[in-house]
């Protein structure tokens, strides 16, 4: 629309692109004043020594002190290990997701959203509950005869790896199921029609043009799981304690926020370094779905690196193709395949054995809160001593709980509106209109989903400390806000990118102004979408530890807040209550969002 | 080389006997029974949702029948694995793998039987040849054009050498042009080299342009198999008869059965017909096609004729289409060749129809099974 030359003289200001892209200057200033400009404050500050002058003393203090080098490599292996084993259990996942019918991929992806969502403090808990030395886990194979004492599954490595296994494991299903979904399905027909076996098949063709996804899911879980503190604090030993910890104590008990701000430095060039490996090795534009490396190798304009990483992954996965190969050919001769009657395949049976017991450790050990939450002992116990309601007596007769519970969903529920409003806004300019710099803006608005939520919470906190917002709900709110808009903002865009244009210009020219196209027409059309950004906004908001962790405490908590003090202090049944209460509640919320936003794509077709 | 239909003496290549494909209560093939002869081009015609990809997907061993035999080249096939049926299949979208240059597509069917790599680059080099196109071998599918693409799909299932090449809809994403161009390409090649093909279309001038062979199909089941003639000129049931190419469909009466029928129609209009079986007092279908029917002038008689009012004349370049309602009754569709000048009649005018006992078929209403 705005590419017609005006017939005669100047344009006028209101047709000028930077003028109609006004409704994204909102969320854009906010980016800048609340994301931007704090982060690289802090960041600068590691710079600086006491008296303002500039200093390397705090990044000399770091690596000359053997404890924090050791947190940085315990980071890496814990993040390392977390990735790989994530890769492992979601791969046969997303390919079952990927690969079934449309009703049976909603049904299970919903199953792997949930847990998604899940506040990470509940399925902690339950953790703690399930593996803890009298946990239900314990219990059971002592009652079985397996073991006569209980086996240390927390506490140590083991728990860390479980607890961020099953924390990371949605986000590398969903990443893979991405890039899976879009392989087209004939290509594996083809290549069986072809003279391939079912082995061969897979590896040199669906393995391989998966590999994008399972690249991306990779780098998204290394990241994420660098930034980690909840898991290593609550389920691992004196050993597991990562990066994001000793930052945590830097601030709360030192409040030297120069050395924080080098310690996120290391974090963020931890993540930096990753990220330039990856795009050497594998190229950045397989995370956006443009050629992978081996098609470049192929035409030699690659790295060094890249060629060998594209020549060592051909050689692997044709080694991979030979040798199920090699095991089918052996299969048959043990059972030829009979040409005259049909046949079951068995791998199929073990692919969904593999990926319903995976998705079963997704999504069965949250579900333990419930039943410990309804205990009459004191203690928490799997299984539950009898039956009380105490525990949901003593969360609401507990002026601390019901004001953190209070202040949460006020917190929210503004969250989501101000999310909301500035997000949708902004996803209408970013989809609509030719803008400049659009993917430098884009990617500013959704730098808070990878980088280091920490990182922001410090830098917020020392912003807030200056500008008296710490304790506040505006604070908070503002802070959610920042950590919750890129969920309005990529849901509302996937609904107008599928969103016919031409009904509004044929709103417009039978008569209606703009803004009444806009209220009766394109808003109800892509409701569901606002909606589902509104709930996912709120759901962020609501179960957001990182950013209250600095800015909320004391009288003002929130209700993660509240569970986190009891968490690090004594474990009592009535977490187990307010967790039951959580997790009913984002369940009902994950649903209702899921609903409304295929509901909305559906429709957008 | 061995084509068209009139040799009787070749091997069957590929043999369907009973194939049925149930989906819980759904019924997407019953009962289809086939021959395929070898370097014969049939083609499996009909409307989606009529079973026909169902049949390809059958013999190419992706979809597992519910009860029937399917016979490869003399070896039972019918719950093989894709891998071991000797086929080839050209899929619509062409199934080119991406991540693989022109060549490794084509060398991939070879690696799969573990050929040596020397005579991998011969025959790469042969197939290419063959579609012309060796100045691509090192490119990425994406870098092709459709029509290219279409070709490198088809240099893939050649290069083994398979007892049938299947291909699904695989002019399907081309435009008008290309497509015609193709489908000449393709004939040329099956002529060429014998290949045995059995190709599925929705398209009826593809099929006819096409064939040596045509099996019809309509809600899972084969309802005509034969020559593109045969069918066009000797249409088994209503349904072939409108399904190819356009036909004009009175309801009548047998009076008189014989060499040529003399029927009743509507509207106390007497017809003459061929056809077989059908008694006298049945009710049946007279079929004629528009190009049959002629404008009569005035003294000008015809085994057949009707009157009626000129409707609608439509000017298609070579051809004219009139339409003229019979009085009460149904509106006849000709097709002439535009003759041009004074002697066009006008909308509105009256005109006499005529055809031939020759080009009038009588179908009875629920026969053409046998």
């Amino acid at each position: 629309m705005s590419d017609i030359a005006p017939i005669a003289g100047r344009r006028p200001i209101s047709q000028a692109p930077w003028f109609r892209a006004w409704p994204i200057y909102p969320l854009l200033a906010f980016a800048v004043a609340l994301f931007l400009y704090p982060v690289a404050q802090i960041l600068i500050l590691s710079i600086f020594d006491s008296s303002g002058h500039f200093s390397l003393a705090n990044y000399t203090r770091i690596a000359t002190t053997p404890v924090y080098l050791q947190t940085l490599i315990i980071t890496f292996e814990i993040a390392g290990w977390t990735t790989m084993l994530a890769m492992l259990a979601g791969y046969p996942v997303a390919y079952l997701l990927a690969n079934s019918s449309t009703r049976v991929r909603d049904s299970l992806t919903l199953l792997v959203l949930m847990p998604f969502w899940t506040s990470f403090l509940v399925r902690t808990f339950a953790w703690m509950i399930l593996l803890g030395r009298n946990g239900a886990v314990n219990r059971l194979l002592i009652s079985l005869g397996i073991t006569d004492a209980p086996v240390s599954f927390i506490y140590n490595f083991t728990g860390v790896m479980i607890g961020m296994v099953h924390a990371m494991l949605p986000l590398a299903v969903l990443t893979m199921l991405s890039v899976m979904q879009s392989i087209d399905t004939n290509l594996v027909k083809a290549a069986r029609t072809l003279g391939a076996r079912g082995g061969q098949s897979f590896w040199r063709i669906y393995f391989r043009l998966s590999l994008p996804g399972v690249a991306a899911a990779g780098l998204l879980v290394f990241i994420t799981a660098l930034g980690f503190f909840i898991t290593p604090a609550l389920l691992g030993g004196r050993r597991e304690t990562m990066i994001s910890q000793v930052i945590i104590s830097v601030i709360q008990e030192l409040l030297n926020f120069p050395f924080a701000g080098a310690l996120s430095v290391f974090l963020l060039a931890a993540a930096a370094i990753v990220f330039y490996l990856y795009d050497r090795l594998l190229g950045m534009s397989t995370l956006s779905g443009g050629a992978s490396a081996s098609e470049l190798a192929a035409r030699g304009d690659r790295s060094a690196i890249g060629r060998i990483g594209a020549f060592v992954g051909e050689r692997l996965i044709a080694a991979l193709g030979w040798f199920s190969d090699r095991c089918g050919d052996f299969w048959d001769r043990l059972f030829p395949v009979r040409a005259d009657r049909p046949h079951r395949g068995i791998s199929r049976a073990i692919l969904w054995t593999v990926g319903l017991l995976i998705v079963g450790f997704l999504c069965l050990p949250s579900l333990f809160v419930i039943p410990v939450s309804f205990t009459s002992g004191t203690f928490i116990a799997f299984p539950p001593e009898g039956f009380s309601l105490r525990w949901y007596q003593t969360y609401l007769g507990s002026v601390g709980w019901v004001n953190a519970t209070i202040r949460s969903f006020i917190v929210a529920g503004l969250t989501a509106v101000v999310s909301t409003v500035l997000g949708s806004a902004a996803a209408f300019v970013l989809v609509r209109q030719r803008l400049f710099g659009k993917v430098a803006i884009l990617s500013l608005i959704l730098a808070p989903l990878v980088l280091p939520r920490l990182i922001i919470a410090v830098a917020l906190f020392y912003l807030y400390a200056r500008l008296g917002l710490v304790g506040t709900v505006l604070g908070l709110v503002l802070g959610h806000t920042i950590l919750a808009v890129p969920y309005v903002v990529i849901t509302v865009m996937a609904v107008l990118k599928t969103y016919d244009e031409r009904l509004d210009q044929a709103a417009l020219s039978l008569g209606a102004s703009k803004l009444q196209t806009l209220y009766r027409i394109t808003l109800p059309q892509i409701r569901g979408g606002v909606i589902a950004g509104f709930l996912f906004a709120f759901i962020t908001s609501f179960d957001d530890l990182t950013v209250a962790l600095f800015v909320t405490g004391g009288s003002t908590s929130t209700l993660p807040r509240q569970m986190w003090n009891d968490l690090l202090l004594q474990v009592n049944p009535t977490l187990a209550a307010v967790s039951t209460v959580i997790l009913v509640f984002v369940t009902a919320f994950v649903i209702v969002a899921e609903m409304l936003r295929r509901h909305a794509s559906a429709r957008g077709i | 080389m061995v084509q068209g239909s009139g040799v009787t003496a070749a091997k069957t290549k590929l043999s369907i006997r009973g194939a049925t494909k149930h989906y819980g209560a759904v019924t997407a093939l019953a009962d289809a029974s086939l021959e395929l002869r070898e370097g014969e081009f049939l083609t499996l015609l009909g409307p989606s949702g009529s079973g026909k990809t169902t049949l390809l997907m059958m013999v190419a061993g992706l979809v597992p029948p519910s009860s029937g035999e399917i016979w490869i080249d003399g070896k039972l096939a019918t719950y093989a694995p894709p891998n071991k049926r000797d086929i080839g299949i050209v899929f619509q979208n062409y199934a080119l793998f991406p991540h693989l240059t022109v060549r490794e597509n084509i060398a991939f069917p070879l690696r799969m039987r573990r050929v040596a790599p020397a005579e991998i680059e011969v025959q790469v080099k042969r197939v290419l040849e063959i579609v012309q196109l060796p100045h691509v071998a090192s490119r990425l599918p994406r870098e092709l054009s459709g029509g290219q693409q279409q070709r490198i799909a088809l240099a893939r299932c050649m290069v083994y050498s398979p007892s049938i090449i299947l291909m699904d809809e695989p002019l399907g994403a081309l435009d008008r042009q290309l497509r015609d161009q193709m489908q000449l390409e393709i004939k040329g090649l099956h002529a060429r080299l014998g290949i045995t093909a059995l190709y599925v279309t929705h398209d009826q001038e593809e099929a006819m342009a096409m064939s040596d062979r045509i099996c019809l199909m309509n809600n899972g089941r084969i309802e005509q198999i034969g020559t593109p003639q045969e069918l066009y000129f000797g249409p088994h049931s209503v349904f072939v008869a409108q399904f190819l190419g356009e036909s004009n469909i009175l309801d009548a009466t047998v009076r008189q059965v014989g060499e040529t029928m003399t029927l009743s129609g509507p509207n106390g209009l007497v017809l003459r017909g061929r056809g077989d079986g059908a008694a006298a007092g049945e009710p049946v279908k007279v079929i004629v096609r528009p190009e049959r029917l002629r404008l009569l002038s005035d003294r000008e008689a015809a085994e057949n004729s009707a009157t009626g009012t000129l409707r609608e004349t439509v000017f298609a370049g070579g051809v004219t289409r009139y339409f003229v309602a019979l009085p009460n009754g149904p509106v006849l569709s000709a097709k002439q060749l535009s003759a041009g000048g004074e002697r066009e009649p006008r909308v509105g005018d009256t005109v006499r129809l005529g055809w031939s006992a020759e080009n009038a078929l009588v179908l009875r209403q629920r026969a053409a099974q046998s």
